[in-house]
């Protein structure tokens, strides 16, 4: 069953908030991290409310009230977040003030706000939305097991409003400990991460939340048709997998108009997901994203913004683009991996 | 959404037992698991009792026969969730078989021993204590374990997450997308949670009196619980003979605060009376209520509300098993599902330990000892969490 974009929030280390046209101005930068470019936090929260929260909760926040606010929609009816590594500034906060103080005179807002759920909490609070609420946090799967609870609340009522997102953060402590397992490259442009050789990704982050319905209206323009998550698979199966997944949402793999793919500049992994697409998919326009919004768990959930801004503007920008096919763009599948132990695949259409 | 969705199989591990029969014993001869802290290091140690599950790292690997370098979350995960699958007779490589896991520390347990080196250089530290930091990590080693490679997720909705996980699992049963769920939750005792809690002046120096009128905070533990959840074609292909079914569950926001419960429990009212509902059941049907009962100021009053709410005075048996586990946090709603469903297996209720006087406000006097050889058709399970996140769930004998 298809549920429907109303609105969308997006806080990237593009501009992809505002009435900006779509990647208009990408955002290039140098080293290896990628950091968001925030709003002004004022349009949305209060003062004394702003101080108390982190960064990862003020993205959160505001990159809800955007999807709603686009949306039209007060109050929803459920708030489904994803995020694999939770608050982690309140997190390295409460763990180092622990082990300076040993264990003594510990200021506990920190704790409070360093539990995952706290940015779906948050919005729930600020909205008094008592209804349902949950957190996944399943590495590369957060944001997509939180798109598949929603689609089945949708399925089991469809007239909700369900506010639906993927929240991770770059803290200066993750940073320097991913690096140590050398995931990262030191790179002079993250635009042309894909296109540089060499090997390892950088690191990303970002808030998106988007407003979704089982009814659709008039001015509707962009449907989410499915969502799949596959877990520890080998290539061959991969494949095989993305093509029932065409199928079963009754179309032929020759119907996909756009598949961005989740390619992060680490050359294996790229390679894998470029055949895949060359076999299954020889007349689509190809296209990327990592090398926007950078690595990370939830990156799946800029994907997704991505493709639904493209169909409903009925063009693909030209730094998305790998391959061009000139075709109007109505159906959009995001394939995604994540270090090739998690892949998902997501499936857009126009309506 | 159609179908029933059977339990096929438990296992559990925490304070009062390393497996299904233990825990039974325990609970029939009144044996708290609340005690000092003895497996790791903390200036706590001789202040603050805890639910430590009764082994080492080192003892559940050797157990387990697996590796000691994983995170205790995981090793206890694994220990509950093998236990469950053994249980239920179910052949998971031959279905759509799902792991869903919930916890909230995930490897804290290894990281916070990590940071003490990382922080005074940050190319210092063992990277193999951090490398399973994340919360989905500690389901990644339980499903590889067990041989799950379909779905598998996790949940964090801090103290309600196992519960979600459960009503998940059943929720991909009924809509048709896998056929067998392992779902539950997992979580180790950390110092992280302790000093965390302790922060919030809300651990109890003493062992905790849940509902009781002197009641001083909570005792934190740790453990894991799991169910096995089948369709009805894997119970009738498998010929299986389950005891009971997830009749209901629901999921609210409190949105009254960060970490205080509404006075008037609303939101735990609401995941209660619409669990009710999906269960088509009436209040008076439900035969025990496993409450959250953390044996905090705030969640006794403003639960014990809304079970007044509920039932004025009319109340079923009902205690809070926390006094015997401590709080298990992410872990309570799979433990306390165990238990529920033991209940109802073996037609008993548990007794809500160390209670002498009841709260003045609400006045509920929750079950004081173990009884057996009563009918227990129907159990109603709480679980709250920070965040104001509320889950209730029913299991009712098939």
């Amino acid at each position: 069953m298809p549920v429907y974009i109303k609105g969308m929030g997006n806080i990237s280390p593009q501009k992809t908030w505002g009435d900006d046209p779509l990647l208009a101005n990408p955002s290039d930068y140098s080293g290896s991290k990628l950091s968001c470019i925030e709003p002004d936090y004022g349009q949305f929260l209060d003062v004394k409310q702003l101080r108390r929260m982190s960064r990862i909760i003020k993205m959160g926040v505001a990159a809800g009230t955007m999807a709603l606010r686009h949306a039209g929609v007060t109050t929803p009816d459920g708030i489904i977040t994803g995020t694999s590594f939770g608050c982690l500034e309140d997190t390295g906060v409460f763990l180092t003030k622990l082990i300076e103080n040993n264990e003594n005179a510990l200021n506990p807002t920190p704790f409070i706000q360093s539990t995952h759920n706290t940015i779906g909490s948050q919005i729930a609070l600020l909205l008094q939305c008592q209804g349902y609420n949950q957190t996944y946090s399943q590495r590369a799967f957060s944001f997509e097991h939180a798109l598949l609870d929603a689609i089945l609340e949708l399925k089991e009522n469809t007239d909700q409003h369900i506010l639906v997102g993927g929240v991770d953060e770059i803290t200066s402590y993750s940073h320097s400990l991913q690096k140590r397992f050398g995931i990262f490259r030191d790179s002079s442009s993250s635009l042309n991460l894909l296109k540089s050789g060499g090997d390892g990704t950088i690191n990303g982050e970002g808030a998106v939340y988007i407003t979704l319905s089982g009814e659709k209206r008039k001015d509707d323009t962009v449907s989410i048709e499915s969502v799949l998550t596959i877990y520890n698979s080998p290539g061959n199966d991969i494949k095989e997998k993305v093509r029932d997944f065409i199928n079963e949402a009754s179309l032929n793999t020759s119907a996909i108009d756009l598949v961005l793919l989740g390619k992060s500049g680490e050359k294996e992994g790229d390679a894998d997901l470029e055949r895949i697409a060359s076999d299954l998919f020889p007349t689509a326009s190809l296209g990327a994203f990592k090398h926007l919004c950078g690595e990370y768990p939830t990156a799946s959930a800029f994907a997704l913004w991505l493709g639904a801004r493209i169909i409903h503007e009925g063009k693909t920008p030209a730094i998305v683009l790998d391959r061009e096919s000139g075709r109007s763009m109505n159906n959009v599948l995001i394939v995604n991996s994540y270090f090739e132990k998690y892949h998902s695949l997501i499936l857009l259409r126009a309506c | 959404m159609k179908g029933r969705v059977y339990v096929a199989g438990t296992g559990v591990i925490s304070a009062i037992g390393n497996s299904i029969p233990e825990t039974f014993t325990s609970f029939k001869n009144h044996t708290s698991g609340v005690g000092k802290v003895t497996l790791f290091d903390t200036v706590y140690k001789d202040t603050l009792p805890v639910g430590e599950v009764k082994a080492s790292n080192a003892d559940l690997a050797a157990k387990l026969s697996t590796n000691p370098n994983l995170t205790r979350t995981a090793l206890l995960g694994i220990s509950a969730a093998r236990e469950a699958v053994a249980a239920s007779g179910v052949d998971i490589q031959k279905w759509r078989t799902g792991l869903i896991s919930a916890t909230t520390v995930g490897g804290m347990d290894k990281t916070e021993n990590f940071f003490i080196e990382f922080l005074k250089d940050s190319t210092r530290g063992q990277l193999r204590n951090v490398v399973h930091h994340e919360c989905g990590s500690a389901t990644e080693l339980i499903a590889d374990d067990l041989g799950v490679n379909g779905f598998i997720s996790t949940i964090n909705t801090a103290c309600s997450s196992s519960v979600n996980a459960i009503a998940l699992g059943s929720r991909l049963i009924r809509h048709n997308i896998l056929d067998v769920v392992i779902a539950g939750g997992a979580d180790a005792l950390s110092k992280f949670t302790l000093n965390g809690f302790n922060s919030l002046m809300i651990l109890d120096r003493n062992p905790c009196r849940p509902f009781d009128s002197s009641r001083n905070g909570l005792n934190l533990g740790e453990g894991a619980g799991f169910v096995v959840l089948v369709s009805e074609r894997v119970k009738d292909e498998q010929k299986l003979n389950p005891s009971c079914i997830v009749g209901g569950y629901a999921n609210t926001n409190d949105a009254f605060h960060q970490t205080a419960s509404s006075p008037e429990g609303r939101g735990s009212f609401g995941a209660m009376t619409k669990a009710l509902a999906m269960a088509n059941l009436s209040p008076e049907k439900i035969d025990y209520i496993n409450l959250h009962g953390t044996g905090t100021l705030n969640n006794d009053l403003s639960e014990g509300t809304a079970v007044k709410r509920l039932y004025g005075d009319r109340y079923p048996p009902l205690s809070s098993t926390k006094a015997f586990t401590g709080h298990t946090l992410g872990a309570s709603g799979g433990i306390e599902a165990v238990f529920s469903i033991m209940a109802i297996e073996q037609q008993c209720v548990f007794p809500n330990l160390r209670f002498e006087t009841p709260i003045p406000e609400i006045d509920i006097r929750p079950q004081l000892s173990f009884e057996s050889n009563i009918k227990v058709s129907h159990v109603m399970s709480n679980s709250f969490g920070f965040g104001g996140n509320c889950s209730s769930i029913i299991f009712s004998a098939t």
